[in-house]
Parts: C-alpha cells; structure tokens; sequence
C-alpha cells in the first residue's frame, strides 16, 4: 500500500490544464449537455486504431472527467454517440439499436476518416462509407486515428463550448 | 527443405527470400496428406485463404501456409469450378475449420468432410450465393439486415442458461458476440460469434497500387499492429522485386516494432490490472504509455507509427540528438516498468484473481497451435525474431520470454519480460544503427509473381502472402495471429466463472479488425 501510494505520489498531476472554454452562443446544443457529457462509443468496424486514442484520451493527461465528460456503458445513460470505423454493414443494425436507446437529445460524433467518408475503407461492398449514409451526423472528428486533442476539442464543442480566445 | 516424405507429394521450389520458403503444387488427394506430414513432424498451420483463378487456369486456387521446422511451406492446390470442393484439413489442424468456413463465404468453395457448414465471416451484408472474392462478384443485393439466423450450438443441459454478450461491449472495444452457456456462475462453454467488423479488404486490395495504396491499407488492417503488417507486407513486396534494402531501413524497422510492442503490453498490463480492480496500474501504465506515443509522434512522426513502414524503406529518419532523447526515454522507462512490476507482484489483491485464472496448458497449446505472447505464456516457444531472424534481428540475439503456466498472471509475466527485452532491443538498435540511406525508390515496372512476409508482431505472428501483375496488386492475403488464437480463448474460460472473463479476454487481447478483415 505504502509503495502504491508512493508510485501515485511520483506520478504525481500527469492531467494537463484542458483548455479554457466558454459558451458557443452560436451553439444548437442543449445547455444541459455544458459540462456534462455521457458518451456511448461504437466500433462500427474501425481498424482498432480510433479506440486506441479513445482510451488515451480517457487516461490521466488528459483530464476528461474534469472536463464533465465521461463514457458510459449503456445507450441510455449517453448524451452523445460516438461512432469509428466506416460501418460495416454487419454492425449497421447493432448501431441502430443502440442508437435507437437513446434518450433525447442526443448528438452523434464521427470519429476518424473512415467513419466520415469511408477512408481507406470506402468503396467496398462490406462497408457504408460513412455514418452519415445511415444516421444522422452532428460532427465529424477527421484524422486517421485523431488525437486525444482533436477529440477533446470535438466534444467540447458538441457540448455547447468553444475555447476562449 | 521440406522432409523426404512430404518431397515425394510434390516438387518444392525454394523462393529466392530472406525467409525460408518452399512452395509446391499438390494433386487434391495428396492436400490432407501433406498436412498430416507437416503435423506429425510438430509443424503448424499459419494460414488457408483462397484466389480465383478461372480466368488464368482451370479452377480456384486454395492455398496453405504451414510452419515446419525449417522454415513455411506453403502447398496449392487446383479446385474445380464443377464441383467447388476440395478436402477439408480440420480434422488435422484445428484452427483450419473457421479459415475453411471463411473461405466458402468469400470464394463459394466448400470444404468436404467436415459438419460445419455455418458462414463465418458473413452475415446478411451479401446474398448467401454471391462471393466477393470471384471476380464475376456483381456487389448487387447488399444488405444491411442483422445476423439473426445463425445457429449457436444449443444448450447441453435444461439447467443451463444462455448469455449472450455483443456485438457491441461494456467498453472501448472492438464488437463481436460470445454466448455463454453456465450453470450458476461458471462458465460451461463459450461460442464466439464474429464477422462485425468485416471490410472486404482482401477485395479492397486487388488493383491497389503497391506503393501508395496498398501500403496505405496494409497498415490499418489492424491498428494496434501497424508496424507489423506494414513490415510484412512490405517483405512480401520486396520479394517479388528482389530488392536489397538499406540496412538502416531495416534496423529503424525494428526500432518501430519494438516501440510497438512496448506500447500494446502497457496498455495490455494496465488495462488487465484495472478489470482485477486495480485502478493504480491502469493510470500508472497509460502514463507510460502517453508518453512513448508523444515520442513516436514527435521523433517518428506519428503516435502509433502508421506509415512509418513502407515498401522500400521507411519514412522517417532519427538525428543524434533524437536517438541520445530515445535513449533517455528508454531507460526512464524501464526504471518505472521495473517499479511497477514489482509492486503488482506483491498485490495479494491481484494475485488472486490472475494465478490459475484462463488456463491454457502447454499441451492444449500445442494442440491448437498456439504462437504469440499466448502460445509462449503456455509454454510454445514460438518468437520469430529467436528461431528465422532476419536483418536486423540476426545480429541482436533475442531472448524470448516463456513461461508454462498458462493462466492470466503468465500472460501478464511474458508480457513484462518482453516490455525489458523490447527495451534493451531499442537500446542497442539505437547504438548499433547502421548508417545509410533510409529508403530506397521502388521499380515496379510489370512486377510481377508472389511474396510472403512474416513478422513478430506484439500479438504473434503477421502473415502476408501477395500476388502482383504488372505492377499492381492482384490479390493478397494478410493473417492476424488471431485466427488461430481466438478459439484458445473459448477454452481458458471453461470452469471460471462469467465475471471473470473480461479479465481473461484482456490478458490475451486479441484482434477482431484483423481477423474480421
Ligand atoms: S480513421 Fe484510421 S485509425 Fe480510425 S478506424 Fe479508420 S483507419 Fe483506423
């Protein structure tokens, strides 16, 4: 226990500032999404790639859970569903349940190229090129995978904010 | 050089390639002959994937990929379009059964001699009589229905209850369903389900220029090992070509793959200390782990190092002052691993829920033809950069990490001492590399004819078989030591009870994009 605590004292704050934000006036988001975020991710058939800076994200540089976000388990406890890879047709409709259990309102994210436009993915018989060809999409996040920044800033900006200048 | 017996089945030609390969053509009855032979003399199957030949020969072509112990002997065979059969190998090699089933849906080719017949990696997303990997594939008839007629096997007992789990998980990860059957809270028997997150991407390949293309989709066939594929598929590149490559290339390969390994196994030891309930080793270990992936991004130029590795060469290039930084970062790294590793081997806490847990002995791993950091932690020792290293590997003596356990905290023991190995590898790359040019400009005017690569890739294995024509992709096949890892899984959970598999599925933490494909 003494060398637990120890290690967790030399580790010391690893979490960095996030960003300063205020509220976007010109945001169509729900004022109560503002610090209060609950996520749902779906691998929609992503190389395993984008979940690789989905978990980075969550870990302790970058202060998610101070941010007001955090990801959550089931459908019907997320604000927000955030979506990777270019959907494969087989996980269309597990996609659509979950998405189906959420309450209102609620806001999907694209996460990454392929689940923007397809990426390197698009154009093959298995997959849909995009989210946007069978759900609604609120924001695309491009990058092949995007950094924790970019993901950051993403959600940020879907729960209202935008970053003070 | 393939043994007497299996040379009298058919003539063997050695590839002229830094690998150990030996290729023949067999007759259809001599196919489950060859395998019983290479089975006997303690060989494996790597690979069984199929290409449709009609246009160019008399049939389909299915091919085999084994490790004997010299080296891969990959075998053919003919299959006729008439009667699209050809004999099964799964009573042999286990792991073949789902490969076969793969194979009838995505070349409409059936394997005889065996029950299953149930799809694999299709689901509802094309019609059950149309096959992608036939070139006369129209792609008409796409669906987006689930998968709602697969039949599971049914329960053993009335006492039993079903649990069925995904596609779609608790957490960050990748989809793929497994139904439990347990009685109370054990676990009787586990089917997994997968095909969720199926590409196409052996369709996607054909025609892809090599250099930018296919080296663009080689890398993200599974992220998590970026430079392993990469490096695979760019061998099998450069042995169609008979291409040299710059020594230094090839050492800062290496470097990328070792980096890669480091990265996977915190995250890997991390995240199996946080399903046993320790939160600590989660964020201590993501600590870690950010902080290599900021070095890659900022030395290498991208935080997991995709495209770095590319068919002639590879992208970046490391200045003095980078590699004295590499070094620093490297020995820091193992300071705070050591640390770490000693605290989690005292937790009582821990201890208990990883010693004995997910067992797999040595002889149910070699029975299933275990490899990767898996096999070894049950006693298969299996690390190619150890039994075939090639450049740079051959002048840096890997130690390989076994163990014969067999349970989580073994897989949690290989996976510390490849954390030191991979770092005492990056030290003495660093000092050792070799000077040079870091890329060497491809001609792939008309290339054409077949390569394979075969790297170490933090899981296990990375197989790559590709056939080029006139300089463009004609087909390929990549292999995620998945395939055959998945059902060892399905084993180890038998007996322990349904709690504990998050825990179990962690410490082997295998790919479904790579397998899916
Ligand atoms: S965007 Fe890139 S990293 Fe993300 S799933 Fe697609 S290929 Fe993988």
């Amino acid at each position: 226990m003494y060398r637990i605590l120890r290690e967790a004292l030399r580790l010391g704050k690893a979490g960095e500032k996030p960003p300063r934000t205020q509220r976007d006036p010109a945001s169509a988001s729900p004022s109560c999404f503002r610090h209060s975020l609950s996520i749902r991710h779906v691998d929609a058939g992503s190389c395993n790639g984008c979940e690789l800076e989905l978990h980075a994200l969550g870990g302790p540089h970058y202060g998610l859970e101070q941010a007001g976000f955090r990801f959550t388990a089931s459908p019907r406890h997320a604000d927000v569903l955030t979506v990777s890879g270019p959907v494969a047709r087989h996980m269309v409709a597990a996609l659509h349940d979950c998405h189906n259990a959420m309450p209102e309102p609620r806001r999907i994210i694209a996460i990454g190229d392929c689940a923007c436009s397809g990426g390197v993915f698009r154009g093959s018989y298995a997959v849909m090129d995009g989210i946007a060809e069978t759900l609604p999409v609120d924001l695309q996040i491009p990058g092949c995978p995007p950094d924790p920044d970019a993901l950051l800033q993403g959600l940020l900006r879907v729960s209202g904010d935008r970053a003070e200048t | 050089m393939p043994n007497p017996s299996l040379r009298v089945l058919a003539t063997f030609r050695h590839w002229g390639t830094a690998l150990p390969v030996w290729s023949g053509r067999l007759r259809k009855e001599y196919w489950p002959l060859a395998a019983q032979n290479i089975r006997a003399q303690g060989g494996r199957l790597l690979a069984l994937w199929g290409e449709d030949r009609r246009t160019t020969e008399a049939g389909y072509l299915v091919h085999a990929a084994f490790l004997s112990e010299t080296g891969i002997v990959r075998t053919e065979m003919i299959v006729d379009p008439a009667t699209a059969a050809y004999p099964s190998l799964a009573a042999i090699f286990p792991g073949a059964l789902r490969m076969e089933r793969a194979l009838y849906d995505l070349l409409g080719i059936r394997a005889t001699g065996v029950n299953d017949t149930r799809p694999w990696l299709r689901h509802a997303a094309w019609p059950a009589d149309q096959f992608p990997l036939r070139t006369d594939f129209s792609g008409e008839g796409l669906d987006i229905a689930a998968d709602r007629d697969y039949t599971f096997l049914p329960a053993s007992s009335p006492d039993t209850h079903e649990i069925p789990v995904g596609p779609i998980h608790a957490g960050i990860i990748e989809p793929g369903h497994f139904r439990f059957q347990v009685l109370g809270e054990e676990i009787l028997h586990l089917e997994e389900r997968f095909g969720y997150t199926h590409k196409g991407v052996e369709r996607l390949f054909q025609g892809l220029d090599v250099a930018a293309g296919g080296a663009h989709l080689a890398g993200r066939i599974s992220g998590d090992s970026t430079v392993a594929y990469a490096w695979s598929y760019a061998q099998a590149v450069e042995q169609i070509i008979s291409m040299q490559m710059p020594e230094r290339a090839q050492w800062l390969r290496a470097l990328c793959l070792e980096r890669e390994r480091l990265a996977n196994h915190l995250g890997d030891l991390g995240a199996i200390g946080n399903d046993a309930g320790l939160a600590f080793a989660l964020t201590q270990f993501q600590a870690l782990k950010e902080d290599l992936l900021r070095e890659n991004q900022h030395y290498f130029g991208h935080r997991y190092l995709m495209d770095r590795v590319l068919p002639g060469g590879v992208a970046f290039d490391l200045t003095a002052a980078a590699i004295a930084a590499l070094q620093g970062g490297g020995q820091a790294l193992k300071t705070a691993v050591g640390r770490l590793q000693e605290i989690l081997a005292e937790h009582g806490g821990l201890r208990d829920r990883v010693v004995q847990l997910g067992v797999i002995s040595p002889e149910r791993a070699a029975h299933l033809g275990l490899m990767g950091v898996a096999g070894r932690a049950s006693g298969q020792a299996w690390d190619l950069r150890v039994q075939f290293p090639h450049i740079p590997y051959d002048q840096l003596q890997v130690r390989m990490a076994t163990a014969t356990e067999g349970d989580v905290a073994a897989r949690m023991a290989v996976r510390f001492l490849e954390i030191s190995e991979s770092l005492r590898l990056q030290e003495e790359i660093l000092q050792k590399l070799p000077d040079g040019n870091i890329y060497h400009p491809l001609d792939l005017r008309d290339a054409a004819g077949e390569g394979v690569g075969w790297v170490e890739g933090w899981r296990g294995e990375i197989f790559f078989w590709l056939r080029m024509e006139q300089g463009n992709i004609r087909h390929c096949r990549p292999q995620d030591p998945s395939w055959t890892l998945w059902p060892a899984l399905e084993e180890a959970v038998l007996r322990d009870i349904v709690a504990d598999f998050p825990l179990i599925n962690k410490s082997f933490n295998l790919s479904y994009s790579g397998h899916d494909l």
